[in-house]
């Protein structure tokens, strides 16, 4: 197992180059350099010319891009134009609102794909597959912005069930399980267009999943020796149909931190994506480098834990 | 004797379909297929000649009737200058659709080429064009578009042309999934006995790679592409509603249903941004069921 997880972590460095190569060429593209977007139009040449020496902009291409995979490196991301804080103390403060309504969105989805499912597979072409199928075409052909915006204008808007935006009330000082009421409150809507985007894909999976492990000879045989339907089903097929569950759900990991950007702008939660479309539209290109850095990073990662946790619960993928 | 020469006279009689015929009758047999195919034709009739049949042009500015609600007249009411949504939102299918299928083109090209080299040559090619797709794979695909869109945005393109740039964006950055497909699938074509054929033949790499061993995976890349289709509308159209795709005063869906940053218009005039919403939504459900059938239709395999 542990050479497995080394051969894994020497396979992600030329990605990971990669990686930097492509948001560094990206950046480069750019019109118009750095220096220009942080200081105000009035400063003289000279001084512009100094900036630009002390951020190696005079230097060949190759050579910038060698500072900066070293800055990244010593953990100095640069300090972004808008906020005029470290770009690192800007996606702390943000990125943790991202996981909280992410990791909500990723447990219900969970909680609910895996039974239906295993349900609609166990029942093939009953009503409730047919429903359930219905729901995911309906989940995965919707555009998250819109279906947003209509949860917004009947419940909030109109019904005035939940509050429109954001993550707490203005001005609150709630603590405590009050607070915890007053952000689930406010979660409940972005939480629902969420999990309606995850769940479809994981139902899906997890239905395909059960119906390929119930056709096989070893089910045949436990029916034949007497289990209880139940038991074949939950105990003998169900382990084995969640084995490749476990790869996709391993490898929605890493959207628990950028796969909610379109949800939160809508609702104006404090995370990750309303930063980073601000960024885009401020062309904050330390913060937005950053931010897409750390994301890569976390993808790769995401990755990674989801191949390990693959081998755990099959080991013919070690050997291979 | 007698009854298996009869019956292979009988075979003989039948007509021989082939295998695309083989794969209409079976997506003919799907009902929810077919249903996504009528829906879509039915979008893509209503875009292309909906706006020449339409009394209003797209651009007539109609001030004495600012935002008014439907009627007979306006069956989808007007907008904040006196715009008819109705045709906005037919010509907006246009610009939506376009860009979806044309994206999807450019990625089926870069993906089916770079998936064929990959698999026919092997070795340090594939190595080397495989951890390239990884690397756009590894990608978080949002974050990524949206840092393309915002250095092509500082290139302050013509609104006109954007719709261009949009189309480019995302057909370069949604290749190597396909890729991966063709590649996977031409890995064993390539053994097969066809191939030894051709290789005897003494046949050039180019020609067999183009005319014998991508023709094979037409059915996998007209389903991965049907799909594609409705993915990239839909990037489109949330690209487009943050103000980073295709910008006024080109219409498209995603970019209509942004009116709903005036919350007046949010709240009092939904007729304005509830319809581009709708017309996304059965459009990429229309496309998803189609490309479902097509599966069943044409890959039974690829059905995991």
């Amino acid at each position: 197992m542990r050479q497995y997880i080394t051969r894994r972590l020497l396979e992600m460095i030329p990605v990971l180059i990669g990686i930097s190569i492509l948001i560094f060429v990206i950046f480069q593209l750019a019109p118009g350099d750095a220096v220009s977007a942080i200081v105000d139009p009035k400063t003289s040449a000279e001084t512009k010319a100094k900036l630009r020496e002390q951020l190696h902009l005079n230097e060949p291409i190759l050579v910038q891009y060698k500072y900066w995979v070293m800055d990244i490196l010593k953990g100095q991301w640069g300090e972004s134009f808008y906020y005029k804080q470290p770009v690192s103390r800007v996606i702390n403060s943000f990125i943790w609102n991202s996981f909280y309504l992410s990791l909500a969105s990723f447990l219900l989805s969970a909680i609910l794909s895996i039974p239906i499912g295993v349900l609609s597979a166990t029942k093939q072409y009953s009503k409730f597959d047919y429903i359930f199928t219905i729901f995911a075409l309906i989940g995965i052909s919707m555009p998250s912005f819109f279906f947003g915006l209509l949860l917004i204008k009947w419940f909030a808007v109109d019904l005035k069930l939940f509050p429109v935006s954001g993550m707490t009330n203005p001005g609150s000082t709630a603590t405590g399980f009050a607070l915890f009421k007053e952000v689930m409150h406010h979660m409940a809507l972005p939480l629902i267009v969420l999990t309606l985007g995850s769940l479809a894909g994981l139902m899906r999976y997890t239905r395909s999943s059960m119906l390929e492990v119930i056709r096989q000879d070893y089910i045949r045989t436990a029916r034949a020796k007497g289990l209880r339907e139940k038991v074949v089903i939950y105990k003998h097929a169900l382990r084995n149909a969640l084995i490749p569950v476990v790869t996709i759900f391993g490898m929605s990991l890493p959207g628990l931190f950028s796969g909610a950007i379109i949800t939160e702008q809508i609702f104006n939660w404090p995370g990750i994506g309303p930063i980073e479309l601000q960024a885009v539209n401020t062309r904050d290109y330390p913060l937005l480098m950053g931010i897409n850095m750390l994301l890569a990073l976390l993808t790769l990662l995401g990755n990674l834990i989801a191949d390990v946790t693959y081998a755990l619960v099959d080991p013919r993928i070690r050997l291979k | 004797m007698q009854t298996v020469r009869s019956v292979e006279a009988k075979i003989r009689e039948e007509k021989i379909l082939g295998p695309w015929q083989l794969a209409w009758i079976r997506l003919k047999r799907n009902k929810l297929a077919m249903l996504g195919l009528y829906i879509l034709i039915f979008m893509v009739l209503l875009s292309v000649f909906g706006p020449m049949i339409s009394p209003y042009n797209m651009e007539t500015l109609d001030l004495s009737n600012i935002s008014a609600p439907p009627s007979l007249s306006h069956p989808l009411g007007t907008d904040e200058v006196g715009r008819d949504v109705l045709t906005r939102v037919m010509y907006a299918g246009r610009i939506s659709l376009s860009v979806g299928i044309v994206a999807v083109l450019i990625s089926v090209l870069i993906g089916s080429i770079v998936g064929a080299i990959s698999g026919y040559y092997g070795g340090i090619i594939d190595a080397v064009l495989m951890r390239i797709v990884d690397i756009f794979m590894c990608f978080p695909f949002l974050p990524l578009l949206l840092m393309v869109a915002a250095v092509m945005s500082d290139y302050k393109i013509h609104p006109n042309y954007r719709i261009y740039v949009v189309m480019f964006i995302i057909g370069i950055l949604s290749w190597p999934g396909l890729s991966r497909i063709i590649r996977g699938q031409i890995l064993s074509l390539r053994e097969q006995e066809f191939i030894q054929a051709a290789e005897a033949l003494g046949l050039r790499d180019r020609r067999k790679i183009f005319r014998h061993l991508l023709p094979n995976t037409f059915s996998s890349i007209i389903v991965s592409a049907t799909l594609e289709v409705a993915g990239a509308i839909l990037t489109e159209s949330a690209l487009s509603y943050l103000g980073l795709g295709v910008t006024p005063p080109t219409p498209s869906w995603g970019n209509m249903v942004n009116a709903v940053t005036d919350a007046y218009v949010f709240q009092f005039y939904p007729w304005r941004w509830v319809p581009p919403g709708i017309c996304i939504f059965i459009t990429v459900m229309a496309i998803n069921l189609l490309g479902d059938g097509l599966r069943d239709a044409l890959d039974p395999k690829l059905k995991h």
